[in-house]
């Protein structure tokens, strides 16, 4: 069933990364992504692999989620491999009627895959354990110097969080029109593509005046209990940095200066494949 | 002065075609005078569009009055320097559960509005656990709101309302989208407000039997106040209420026709137990 | 011809920590004609049993018969079958997207494959079936009223000619006297189109002086499955699970209590003053003749 759908990915338990401040979290993704993309060598990767194992282990979420988050990349994996394998100039290592595959190729290649899968299993990490609200508070708080240049962090966020709120109700309402129609007898699975985008207007329209009329009334409630934007504003759970953040600022930051040394600046010569 | 009072209220809104040129004006609200004084439990009825909601959205300045006056605890509505003073006193619940929850977490919900009026972090807590505490949805406070019954969603909204220290609240048909049960559940809720925070209720419905425990209760029509009274008083003149699309409680409607075949029965019975006693009388 | 349900189940996440079963054991025989209602509070499983008559949804364990075929054999045809079992939803102007009424109405025969004058020739019985005045047929559904709108999405099924009509809370936010014209149109409608008509609500009030047979829902199961009279004589176990009877019913029971002998079948207000003044009548005789 559609209501079922738990929308961002949020893994409940109680761990040291769990109840870190969600700004170190998206700073740390942040930072460990562009580690990725620094480093060039294996040695890199194998200290990218044990620190995110390391994570993992500490946040108690079952790698098997991990996993998860992968099959939607699957496809855009394999076109990455694929292409870097066959299309990087080099030494042929074997040739396929016109295509080759060069030793160039393979190590780009294989370079490329490491930092997609590193690159989801970190942000899933993230994601699995920092709920929808926290994670948006944290940005707000991150971008709220963005205000000067008038950017409005506090609406999008606001905006962000209500999304969240109504996304489920939203699903379960299509779920409730959907079977209204086909109770109708209408068809949303037969026929070619034209067919069924036609066939999408009488759940779309319904929806879409459902999603006003809620918006509307949302709109009215908020307005009611005071709320004028972001100005005059307190929080109920405000964003305070613990002893534990600022040792995770400074695991983060001890795991660039080792990954970028290690995996860029120095090399050593044996472990330089 | 009462905490609200009203003065030759009217609201009329321009219906326009599709080009946007003036079909015509839809007077809503048509000159209403109401008094109503702190602590007090009023019930406003009338059927679908007898302008009983329209009149309940100016009391919190969310509508404004095209003539005539609303004051909230002293303060005009059309002062917008008030405006916020007065949503603040009177507090507002909406029909569709659904549609006022803004937190993710009920007790972040309930958070919401002292959080817009500035109210400090550690006082935010406080306020919160109190309200839940009032409406009884304490213990669902780390609970999505989604997985709630229509009955405690509406009790969480109840609760985001009273966590801004209001004098007042309206509720605008909270009931009309539950079930037997929830409607119970929040009706109970309400009158433990007014009768233990002794905070000002002004409940919107068309269930008769929910207005039974209120002090007063105006009946809507077309604009108009067309009955004003104790809910015994209203519910003597049935026949008026039918004519009102209206209907009275089974017991009251019974104890109608029996004194319309000749028993000498008193008038508004509201209980079965009113009635039993009567018949007993009559015996 | 009938409506069969033979030992229908219906469980969530089965095996799972997670199991919650929405409908156990459910066994009925929805025969030709009948006036149901079905009444049961949120969560009793009510709105999954109907959308298990219409094939909306699939048993877990259990078999569904329509006419003395199973409905989720392979080669049923589920598309005429939801034309034949009309389901009307709750807040059903909800579904409404047409750009006026007719054409909304429209939709159901349509979909069924009829041809133009067939399917404008039904959207108008319809119409007229639920009591909407012609002046409205060409005008958008959103600027009806609440209970205009209701009425066109209850056409909108009609216009499939169904021989069973069910209707999920028709009355769900409606006033008193909207709530009694749509059911009074039902209950006409059942008269003349002599068709099968499932009431689900939560209310024994609104039902009572309409169906001839109510079943009670609770915790997926049925609980009692009668005529409306017997039913409210349980009017004790039916508070335990948050449901009443008909204020009537009390009013009779606190009567008889007090030792006045009076019917307490009665299920309505007119019945309940007959029986009152019969039984004062009565007790009044027996006082003058002592």
């Amino acid at each position: 069933m559609l209501r079922d759908i738990t929308l961002g990915q949020y893994y409940q338990a109680d761990s040291v990364i769990h109840r870190l401040d969600p700004r170190v979290k998206l700073a740390a993704t942040v930072l460990f992504i562009v580690s990725l993309f620094i480093v060039d060598n294996f040695v890199g990767y194998i200290i990218a692999a044990i620190f995110l194992a390391c994570m993992i282990k500490i946040s108690g979420v079952p790698f098997r989620y991990m996993i998860k988050g992968m099959k939607s990349i699957v496809f855009l994996l394999v076109i990455a491999v694929v292409f870097n394998l066959f299309l990087t100039p080099g030494e042929a290592v074997l040739s396929v009627w016109k295509l080759k595959i060069t030793k160039e190729g393979i190590r780009i290649a294989v370079m490329m895959a490491i930092r997609l899968v590193f690159l989801i299993i970190g942000s899933s990490l993230m994601t699995l354990t920092t709920t929808p609200n926290n994670l948006t508070d944290g940005m707000e708080k991150m971008m709220s110097p963005l205000k000067i240049f008038h950017v409005p962090v506090h609406e999008v966020a606001m905006m962000m969080s209500i999304a969240l709120r109504f996304i489920p109700i939203l699903l379960e309402e299509t779920d409730k029109i959907m079977k209204a129609q086909i109770a109708r007898g209408a068809d949303f699975e037969s026929g070619n593509l034209i067919k069924k985008a036609k066939a999408m207007v009488p759940l779309l329209v319904p929806l879409f005046i459902s999603a006003f009329r809620r918006a509307n009334d949302l709109a009215m409630a908020m307005e009611a209990r005071c709320y004028r934007g972001g100005e005059h504003r307190t929080k109920m759970k405000p964003l305070v940095y613990h002893r534990r953040d600022r040792i995770g600022y400074l695991i983060i930051f001890a795991y660039m200066a080792v990954s970028v040394c290690f995996g860029r600046i120095l090399k050593i010569p044996f472990l330089n494949i | 002065m009462g905490i609200i009072e009203t003065k030759k209220l009217i609201f009329e809104y321009i219906r326009r075609d599709e080009e946007g040129n003036v079909e015509g004006i839809t007077r809503a609200v048509d000159e209403v005078d109401l008094d109503i004084r702190q602590g007090d439990f009023i019930a406003i009825l009338g059927h679908n569009g007898s302008g009983k909601s329209t009149l309940a959205k100016h009391l919190n300045a969310i509508l404004y009055p095209t003539e005539g006056t609303v004051w909230v605890d002293g303060k005009d509505t059309m002062d917008e320097a008030c405006l916020w003073d007065i949503r603040q006193t009177a507090g507002m619940v909406f029909q569709n559960p659904d549609n006022q929850i803004i937190g993710q977490v009920v007790e972040e919900d309930v958070g919401f509005g002292p959080e817009n009026m500035g109210v400090p972090t550690k006082e935010i807590w406080e306020r919160v656990e109190e309200s839940l505490k009032a409406v009884g949805m304490y213990k669902y406070r780390k609970h999505s709101p989604n997985k709630l019954s229509g009955g405690q969603k509406q009790r969480v909204s109840i609760a985001g309302v009273i966590a801004m220290h209001p004098k007042c609240i309206i509720l605008d048909e909270p009931t009309a989208m539950l079930d037997p049960n929830g409607r119970k559940e929040v009706i109970r809720a309400v009158r433990a407000l007014n009768q233990a925070e002794d905070i000002t209720v002004v409940l919107i419905t068309h269930y008769m039997e929910e207005i039974i425990h209120a002090d007063r209760a105006v009946v809507m029509d077309k604009g108009h106040v067309a009955m004003q009274g104790t809910p015994r008083e209203i519910f003597s003149q049935v026949g008026k209420l039918k004519e009102l699309r209206l209907d009275v409680p089974q017991v009251t409607l019974l104890a109608y026709e029996l004194k319309k075949s000749g028993l000498p029965l008193p008038d508004g019975i509201l209980t079965c137990e009113e009635l039993a006693e009567a018949l007993q009388s009559v015996e | 011809m009938a409506i069969i349900l033979d030992h229908v189940s219906h469980i969530y996440e089965e095996g799972t920590s997670m199991e919650t079963a929405a409908l156990r054991d459910v066994n009925l025989v929805i025969p030709d004609g009948q006036f149901i209602g079905l009444i049961g509070h949120t969560g009793s499983g009510k709105s999954t049993l109907v959308q298990h008559l219409n094939g909306l949804m699939k048993p877990t364990s259990g078999n569904i018969y329509y006419n003395g075929e199973d409905i989720h054999e392979d080669g049923f045809d589920k598309k005429k079958l939801r034309s034949k079992v009309g389901l009307v939803f709750q807040y059903p102007e909800h579904q409404l997207f047409e750009i006026d009424v007719f054409k909304d109405v429209c939709f159901g025969p349509k979909n069924m494959g009829l041809e133009e004058k067939e399917i404008e020739l039904r959207a108008y019985a319809a119409l007229k079936q639920v009591g909407l005045a012609d002046e409205y047929f060409y005008q958008s559904p959103f600027d009806l009223s609440g209970g205009q709108k209701r009425r066109v999405a209850i056409a909108g099924v009609l216009a499939m000619k169904p021989e069973v009509l069910i209707l999920d809370e028709p009355t769900a936010g409606l006033d008193p006297k909207g709530r009694d014209e749509i059911l009074d149109q039902i209950a006409l409608l059942r008269k003349e189109a002599g068709i099968t008509v499932v009431l689900v609500s939560h209310s024994m009030e609104d039902v009572a002086k309409y169906v001839d047979r109510i079943i009670v829902m609770n915790q997926g199961s049925v609980m009692y499955d009668d005529e409306p009279r017997k039913i409210f004589r349980h009017y004790k176990e039916l508070e335990e699970v948050g449901l009443a009877a008909p204020q009537v019913t009390y009013i009779m029971q606190e009567l008889r209590e007090r030792g006045l002998d009076v019917n307490t079948d009665a299920i309505t207000v007119e019945e309940a003053r007959d029986g009152i003044l019969k039984a004062l009548a009565a007790k009044g005789r027996d006082i003058r003749k002592a």
